[in-house]
């Protein structure tokens, strides 16, 4: 099939600005907060990201789906991603390792997308007008019909979400022997965060975001992991009231992207929704403590307030971002609690920050 | 740490001479380098032999010493200059090689020179394949199975336990030579013999070969604190069996999972580690099995090299600028992103578009070679080609070749031949990747061309998608294509001239007019490192068909350089050098200067040379249509060679102003009949001509100018196809071959003036004055191509009379053609006679050697005259040289061993050197002239 034949869809923003391209996935219609990211490999690690839910994904790598799906290649059960914009839609793929076709797995997942769109003129468009609702639809193209359906879709910020992808019930993963045992706070956790931990010998009980710290005690856990995920982490006052008992506590703590907020906001640490969020494989981040840098993966729309961190005299920065100066990392003075905003867990991404979750191991074994 | 303050007093080393396997890119990597360090307030010298080089200029280093790459001339500079430190990783193999045998004699330690950039030990490793490959083994990295051997029993030895196929590499040579695949037991010891030779240590590794595995590359940059990034990923379009620099190649990568993509990075990182402690550049290779997945590593390179030329224009983050500056001690953490200056240049860059890297061969210009690809690069050249989608690139980079071609096939020059088609699907020359095309369009399953070229069914499913356009394309006339298909097919890379060919009947320009009407335009999108997450300053434009246009045409006055395309025989770097100067004087002038070029290792397509950079194909369609966007007063087509003069034509046509000497003037120049009217005319003697255009018109010519004749076509450069004949069944050949090569050609049939002297002047002429720039006397006698003589600066052995003549005529003729800007004229001389063969209105490939032997910026002062900003009168030019100056051409005969080295009118030398002697008792020009008639063919 050429591109030619394929059906046409059109995607509507917020402001008004309307793209039109071809139908991509599932016949249908979606909305979500419209968001991009910048990396060139790892399409459906990112498709499969909790902390994308609710997201309409701009990929701005000009070809996606190029090597297929594969079944061991995902995050969590299912996309998580609200719908795709691309440019090219690979239907056909080149790999042996592969399962399926990216065009299949939409559809078997009920996943809209839109291709062919100018989608380097839509991220100039984002990046200068900030993040913003949008829907994508194959089946309706007029254009007024959408903006009715759009108007309806709520705004991220102020948005609870973590508990739609958490889950329900309390389950392990890793070595019942393994040196060590932690909690992992599943507020949208990541498979390869459990993974990493993992082969480090670490064995996880991963509970529901909505746990308690004295629910997840009784198990006795060396550390406390508190994991990545969706929405606004100043919506999310029990995850902040966990957080603050396990530092009361004094047991080691990590955390990751959401788990990172929540570690500032547990330190009195304001949090905000930013203009446009850091997405991609790419970010330069720089390690103050040991002086070395790392590429990163990122993945967030919301971060912590520089000015808060700086005048905190609870918590110290570890880590800043290259490019624009953000805050990266903390660390809890006189605690062995720890966090960064990226993902040092990185799939899809650079493996430079696998060293955080060393760290954190070790922080456990002068428990 | 920031800033090395004791470093003041840098040199570069430089590549010398082109030659097959190391080409401009260096020119790239040491202006970049010394203009980067120079930033930082050091002083910079250079040492390269290359006169044709842009870094060989003033505008870029602060002594430039155009010696011989030797430790004698090292030694010289540093007797002469205190120099605190030498930056050896922007001048290739040869310059790592020239700094290691400084090291061993004790030159460095000697003046308290420091080596930065690279470290020398970590040049053995990698150059050393035994100790590579120990290495990898070492620290978990996998390699091929192979084994060394320094003898021919110790090959066979290792041939026996490896098994067939397999690899000869060996160690310590340029570009693959000597190497290659054995596929069968029976060519085994011819090729071991030649590999062993090749060796300077007479060392091979015989390795298990991994053919049709997919191949990969890795640009990296790490500072002294050890950050280490990866600048870019490089996807091979043609697996394993040829060597890189001869593959089409793709970036970003295509088809690589993330697992598989960071497995190779990590690994990438662990080898750069292991292999030192320095600050610089370092290229990976790796290839994968397309089944397991399975990484093995096949070479690492310490330094900048074509990839990482390539890798710069590809991504825009120039990897040669960054890594002088990491060389001198800063970090990259300290370093701004060159584009977008506004975040750091520890990033790794990302892509929203695709490169296609497309090599371009010469062997029409070795005959006999063999033409196969294999370990060993064979190409003089590439082309490089960005759009938003692979197949895009793809047709845009067939654009940019310069083989005649208007696209990847539907442009009337496919092959149907179905045997010659699967012959050379498996046997892999220049044209494999048309051929793939005309498989498919002949209906030969995918299937079964993924099985014999082994290439990734990727891109083979984005080729077949052509072929279903232009059957579906074929159902409509042009007044009918629907907008929607008409801009599918534009956004595919097909050319209007592919269109029209497809559609029958209709002509380019009805093609681009009814797109016109459709409103389907190209948009230009700015190459910025991130994918537009961040705004850039940086204007570095290419085009495609989308929706909205990045690149905002200014109101200020404007002109375009046009670029000379890809490297080839007969157009080289010197016509880089020429765009480049162009580009700069034109700024002085007050200027916006353009540039539109496709040659990524060229300084011309530097984003920080022009104004604004199109990287564009020197393709009518793509320069027609950034003319009609930029609106500029005029076109410069002087400087690019060939390239540029043959759009003459057609911007005069359109009435597009050309910058300098007319179109007219300049077709009387190319005219053989309106030339000779116009020599004739003034007087001036020239050696009886005639035109034919077919065998039996040759044949009456011939009789009446009297053999030997110098049989040639139009049109063409670097005496393409030329050749000299003595009696009739000679000429009808010669003409049979010419014209089935060049279609409708207007041969040129020239009395050969047998035993003369050649010369040459060069001059350039506002109009009203005309300046000699300079004439240069040829050693060998005439009958061999002036690109491929040696040529002595100013003339050694005419008589005053001559150079009279000479001088005369050059400035009669300027006046009568109306120059203005360049003029080149060649001469034969016989019996003190002076005769004019040619004459040639435009930036040759002597001007660059004159302007450094005589130290005068010939080129700026000719541009600026061919804007009519400055008349020649302006100028105080004070020449220099002290004795002569000898241009001695380079050969890269080695890569074609079947090839008898033989010269004559078609030119085949790949690089020129400059030596300078101070009079002709000179122990080198002795020789040279002794051996003056030794290759001539006839």
């Amino acid at each position: 099939m050429t591109n030619y034949t394929k059906l046409p869809a059109v995607l509507l923003l917020e402001d008004g600005t309307v793209y039109h391209g071809k139908a991509a996935g599932k016949i249908g219609t979606t909305t979500g907060e419209i968001c991009f990211n910048t990396g060139m490999t790892g399409y459906q690690e990112v498709f499969t990201d909790p902390s994308y839910f609710g997201q309409i994904m701009v990929t701005t790598n000009a070809h996606i789906g190029n090597y297929g799906v594969n079944d061991d290649e995902i995050e969590s059960g299912d996309i998580k991603i609200a719908g795709l914009v691309c440019k090219n839609f690979n239907i056909t793929y080149s790999r042996k390792m592969s399962d399926k076709s990216i065009q299949d797995y939409f559809q078997e997942e009920n996943i809209v997308g839109i291709s062919d769109v100018d989608t380097r003129s839509l991220v100039r468009h984002i990046r200068d007008k900030g993040a913003m609702n949008a829907i994508i639809s194959s089946e309706v193209l007029d254009i007024e019909e959408l903006k009715k359906t759009l108007a309806e879709v709520p705004s991220m910020a102020g948005l609870e979400l973590s508990s739609l992808v958490s889950t329900k019930e309390p389950y392990f993963y890793g070595k019942e022997d393994a040196e060590h045992k932690i909690a992992v706070l599943d507020l949208g956790v990541k498979k390869n965060i459990l993974r990493n931990f993992d082969h480090r010998d670490v064995y996880a009980k991963v509970f529901p975001a909505t746990t308690t710290f004295e629910e997840m005690e009784k198990w006795a856990p060396d550390g406390y992991f508190i994991s990545n995920g969706p929405g606004d982490p100043a919506a999310m006052p029990y995850a902040i009231e966990t957080v603050k008992k396990v530092l009361e506590a004094d047991k080691p703590l990590f955390g990751i992207c959401l788990g990172h907020q929540l570690l500032a906001q547990a330190n009195g640490i304001r949090t905000m929704k930013m203009f446009n969020g850091h997405r991609g494989l790419n970010h330069p981040v720089k390690n103050i403590i040991i002086d070395h840098c790392e590429v990163t993966s990122q993945n967030h729309g919301f971060g912590v307030v520089p000015d808060d961190v700086k005048n905190s005299d609870k918590v110290e920065i570890t880590h800043i971002n290259l490019n624009d100066n953000s805050i990266e990392g903390i660390r809890v003075k006189g605690k062995k609690a720890f966090s960064v905003q990226y993902h040092p867990e990185s799939s899809p991404g650079p493996h430079d920050s696998r060293y955080l979750f060393d760290q954190f191991v070790d922080s456990m074994q002068k428990n | 740490m920031p800033k090395d303050t004791s470093i003041k007093s840098v040199l570069i080393i430089g590549s010398g001479p082109i030659i097959i396997g190391q080409a401009c890119e260096f020119d790239y990597a040491g202006s970049q380098a010394a203009l980067s360090l120079k930033d930082e307030g050091i002083e910079v010298s250079i040492i390269n032999s290359n006169p044709a080089t842009i870094m060989t200029d003033k505008v870029i280093g602060d002594h430039v010493y155009l010696l011989p790459l030797t430790c004698e001339s090292i030694e010289q500079i540093l007797q002469e200059r205190h120099i605190d430190a030498v930056l050896p990783t922007m001048g290739g193999q040869t310059a790592l090689n020239l700094c290691k045998e400084a090291e061993e004699r004790g030159i460095w330690v000697k003046y308290g020179v420091r080596v930065v950039g690279v470290d020398v030990a970590a040049i053995e490793k990698t150059e050393n394949r035994e100790e590579f490959r120990q290495l990898m083994v070492d620290i978990g990295v996998g390699v091929a199975p192979s084994k060394i051997a320094n003898s021919f029993l110790e090959g066979k030895e290792a041939a026996q336990e490896i098994g067939f196929p397999l690899v000869i590499r060996p160690s310590y040579t340029l570009g693959g030579s000597g190497g290659g695949f054995v596929h069968k037991k029976e060519e085994f010891d011819a090729a071991l013999s030649r590999g062993l030779q090749a060796s300077p240590t007479h060392e091979v590794l015989v390795e298990k070969a991994v053919l049709g595995w997919k191949e990969y590359e890795l640009e990296l940059l790490r500072d002294n604190k050890d950050n280490v990034i990866i600048i870019c990923s490089i996807e091979n379009f043609d697996p394993m069996g040829i060597h890189t620099g001869d593959s089409i190649t793709v970036a970003p990568a295509m088809t690589l999972s993330d697992r598989c993509y960071q497995d190779m990075r990590n690994q990438a990182i662990k080898m750069m580690r292991a292999i030192g402690n320095f600050a610089g550049g370092c290229n990976v290779q790796f290839s994968v099995d397309p089944v397991t997945e399975a990484i093995i590593a096949i070479e690492i390179n310490p330094r900048v090299s074509r990839s990482s030329a390539l890798a710069s224009k590809a991504t825009g983050y120039p990897i040669a600028k960054i890594a002088a500056k990491l060389a001198i001690g800063y970090n990259l953490d300290e370093v701004e992103n060159q584009i977008t200056k506004t975040t750091s240049a520890y990033f790794e860059p990302t892509l929203d578009y695709v490169i296609v890297k497309v090599p371009r061969w010469n062997f029409d210009k070795f005959k006999g070679a063999n033409k196969e690809l294999g370990l060993q690069m064979k190409s003089v050249g590439e082309v490089m080609a960005i759009g938003r989608t692979f197949i895009e690139a793809l047709q845009k980079a067939t654009q940019s070749l310069e083989i005649g071609r208007s696209g990847l096939g539907a442009d009337g020059r496919q092959s149907r031949n179905l045997d010659e088609i699967m012959e050379g699907l498996e046997h892999p020359s220049w044209n494999r990747l048309f051929l793939i095309k005309d498989a498919m369009s002949l209906g030969v399953p995918m299937e079964s061309i993924r099985k014999v070229t082994k290439i990734d069914k990727w891109f083979l499913v984005q080729i077949q998608e052509l072929v279903l356009l232009e059957q579906e394309l074929k159902r409509y006339s042009l007044n009918n294509i629907p907008k929607d298909f008409f801009y599918t097919l534009k956004q595919k890379g097909f050319s209007d001239v592919q269109i029209a060919w497809l559609l029958g009947n209709v002509t380019e320009d009805e093609v681009y007019d009814r797109r016109k009407e459709l409103g389907i335009r190209r948009v230009y999108k700015m190459v910025d490192t991130c994918a537009a997450e961040f705004q850039a300053q940086t204007p570095y434009y290419y085009s495609t068909f989308e929706d909205e246009n990045e690149s905002v045409s200014s109101d200020k006055k404007k002109i375009i350089v046009l670029g000379s395309g890809p490297n080839r025989i007969g157009q080289g770097i010197e016509f880089d050098y020429s765009c480049v100067h162009g580009l700069l004087a034109a700024k002085e002038v007050g200027y916006e200067s353009i540039m539109v070029n496709c040659n990524p290792e060229t300084v011309s397509t530097d984003f920080n040379m022009a104004d604004k950079l199109y990287f564009e194909p020197v393709f009518w369609e793509h320069v027609r249509e950034i003319i009609d966007f930029e609106k500029p007063e005029g076109v410069i087509v002087q400087l690019g060679g060939q390239t540029a003069l043959k759009m003459a034509e057609k911007l005069h046509e359109k009435g597009i102003k050309i910058i300098g000497t007319s179109y007219d003037n300049m077709d009387i120049a190319e005219d053989r009949g309106r030339f000779s009217d116009l020599l004739k005319e003034l007087d001036i003697p020239y050696p009886r001509y005639g035109v034919a255009v077919d065998a039996e018109e040759a044949l009456v010519v011939a009789k009446e100018v009297g053999y030997p004749v110098l049989v040639r076509p139009s049109y063409v450069l670097g005496g393409q196809g030329m050749s000299i004949v003595i009696n009739d069944a000679e000429l009808e050949n010669a003409v049979v071959k010419l014209l089935g090569d060049l279609p409708g050609n207007r041969v040129l049939i020239d009395h050969f003036l047998d035993r003369a002297e050649e010369a040459e002047s060069d001059a350039i002429c506002d109009g009203e004055d005309v300046h000699i720039v300079g004439l240069m006397e040829h050693i060998e006698p005439a009958g061999i191509h002036s690109g491929d003589s040696s040529a002595v600066l100013p003339p050694f052995n005419l008589s005053d009379n001559v150079i009279r003549q000479m001088e005369d005529y050059t400035v009669k003729l300027a006046k009568a053609l109306n120059v203005r800007g360049l003029l080149n004229i060649q001469f034969a001389i016989k019996d003190e006679k002076v005769y004019v063969i040619e004459a040639n209105p435009r930036a040759s490939r002597t001007v660059p050697f004159i302007a450094k032997a005589y130290d005068v910026p010939y080129i700026n002062i000719a541009a600026k005259v061919m804007l009519g900003a400055n008349k020649l009168k302006d100028f105080t030019i004070e020449r220099k040289l002290i004795g002569y100056a000898i241009k001695e051409p380079v050969f890269s005969f080695d890569k074609f061993p079947e090839v008898e080295k033989e010269l004559g009118p078609e030119m085949k030398s790949t690089g020129e050197a400059i030596r300078f002697i101070k009079d002709l008792h000179d122990p080198y020009f002795v020789k040279l002239y002794k051996e003056k008639s030794m290759y001539l063919s006839k």
